[in-house]
């Protein structure tokens, strides 16, 4: 489990160039200082866990039980409530703030965040199925999947068998990402590659679950 | 306006000359050979500038020994250590990739006259 985490919003995608002079391709993405709502330690709640929140939202705007909720550990309300699974939490209390300084530049991490939705996506796009040829009297089904079983045995198609379905829209999680610039002042984190989901997209950073 | 135009900003370069396709340029390039880095001057006409922002690029097109080759770069690299206009090009197209195809004379690009 991880032993640092933050939460963040995509901003988008751009270049910079190393001090090699090559071109690296970045992710930006916001990092606003998180507050802690509440600390979920094992022996009360059963994990270890930070409860927080980011950015700021009209007060009258939260209903009771979140409105209740934050005026017990008098933290102001933010965007939303994101949980943050630790593996120790020992060193953090309610109402503290959490900076992108928590992460360094060269540093590991793993990018969780929701897909952009692609909608009811054919066998080429959702498996990168090859297709069937354009010519040689192919005759309306250029896109489509060919054959999903056998005959009378076994007389059904195999469950799991890929197919066209809904693509997209789902928690997707990018291992080994590498930290290239966080950037306590302005709050942005420059992320090597490209990360799951639309701009403005909640963003989930994590240190690294492999690799040394 | 991008949303990332922020981050942009710090490795936009605002030493680059005006220059269009069609005009004629010494590129000094930065060529870093082990550890000792000198500086290569790249001599040719523009035949493509494209992109916006820090992803903008241009192309520049000479014929060494008889065998074309075009080098693009990117506008604000930092292996760009210096541009230099030569000449500015007369022509009628954004994209001179007509120019591929003609050889000795006939690739020459006309020359634009001073305003007065």
């Amino acid at each position: 489990m991880a032993s640092k985490a933050i939460v963040g919003e995509k901003v988008g995608m751009t270049q910079i160039w190393d001090d090699q002079n090559r071109v690296i391709p970045v992710t930006v993405v916001r990092v606003s200082p998180v507050r802690v709502v509440q600390v979920k330690t094992p022996e009360k709640d059963g994990y270890a866990a930070l409860q927080v929140t980011y950015g700021s939202k009209r007060p009258q705007t939260l209903n009771k039980p979140e409105a209740g909720h934050l005026a017990k550990s008098g933290v102001e309300p933010g965007r939303r409530l994101v949980e943050l699974r630790l593996s120790d939490v020992s060193g953090y209390e309610v109402g503290q703030e959490i900076k992108v300084d928590v992460l360094e530049a060269g540093e590991r991490i793993d990018v969780t965040a929701v897909s952009r939705g692609k909608g009811f996506a054919g066998g080429m796009k959702r498996h990168n199925f090859k297709g069937q040829g354009a010519g040689h009297g192919n005759h309306k089904h250029h896109r489509a999947p060919g054959s999903v079983g056998a005959c009378a045995t076994p007389a059904r198609v195999f469950k799991g068998t890929r197919m066209a379905g809904h693509m997209g829209g789902e928690r997707v999680t990018t291992l080994g990402l590498q930290v290239v610039q966080a950037d306590a002042e302005r709050d942005l984190l420059l992320l090597k590659g490209a990360v799951p989901g639309p701009r403005g997209g909640l963003v989930l950073i994590r240190n690294a679950v492999k690799g040394a | 306006m991008n949303p990332t135009d922020l981050v942009d900003r710090a490795s936009l370069r605002d030493d680059i000359p005006d220059f269009a396709p069609g005009d004629t340029l010494k590129v000094h390039v930065r060529v870093v050979e082990g550890n000792r880095e000198r500086v290569q001057v790249f001599q040719g006409a523009v035949i493509r500038r494209q992109g916006s922002g820090i992803r903008e690029s241009f192309t520049v097109r000479k014929v060494s020994f008889g065998v074309g080759v075009e080098r693009t770069f990117p506008v604000h690299s930092p292996i760009i250590a210096k541009i230099e206009p030569v000449t500015l090009g007369d022509v009628r197209r954004a994209k001179l990739y007509y120019l591929r195809d003609r050889i000795g004379k006939a690739a020459k690009i006309k020359e634009k006259r001073a305003a007065r």
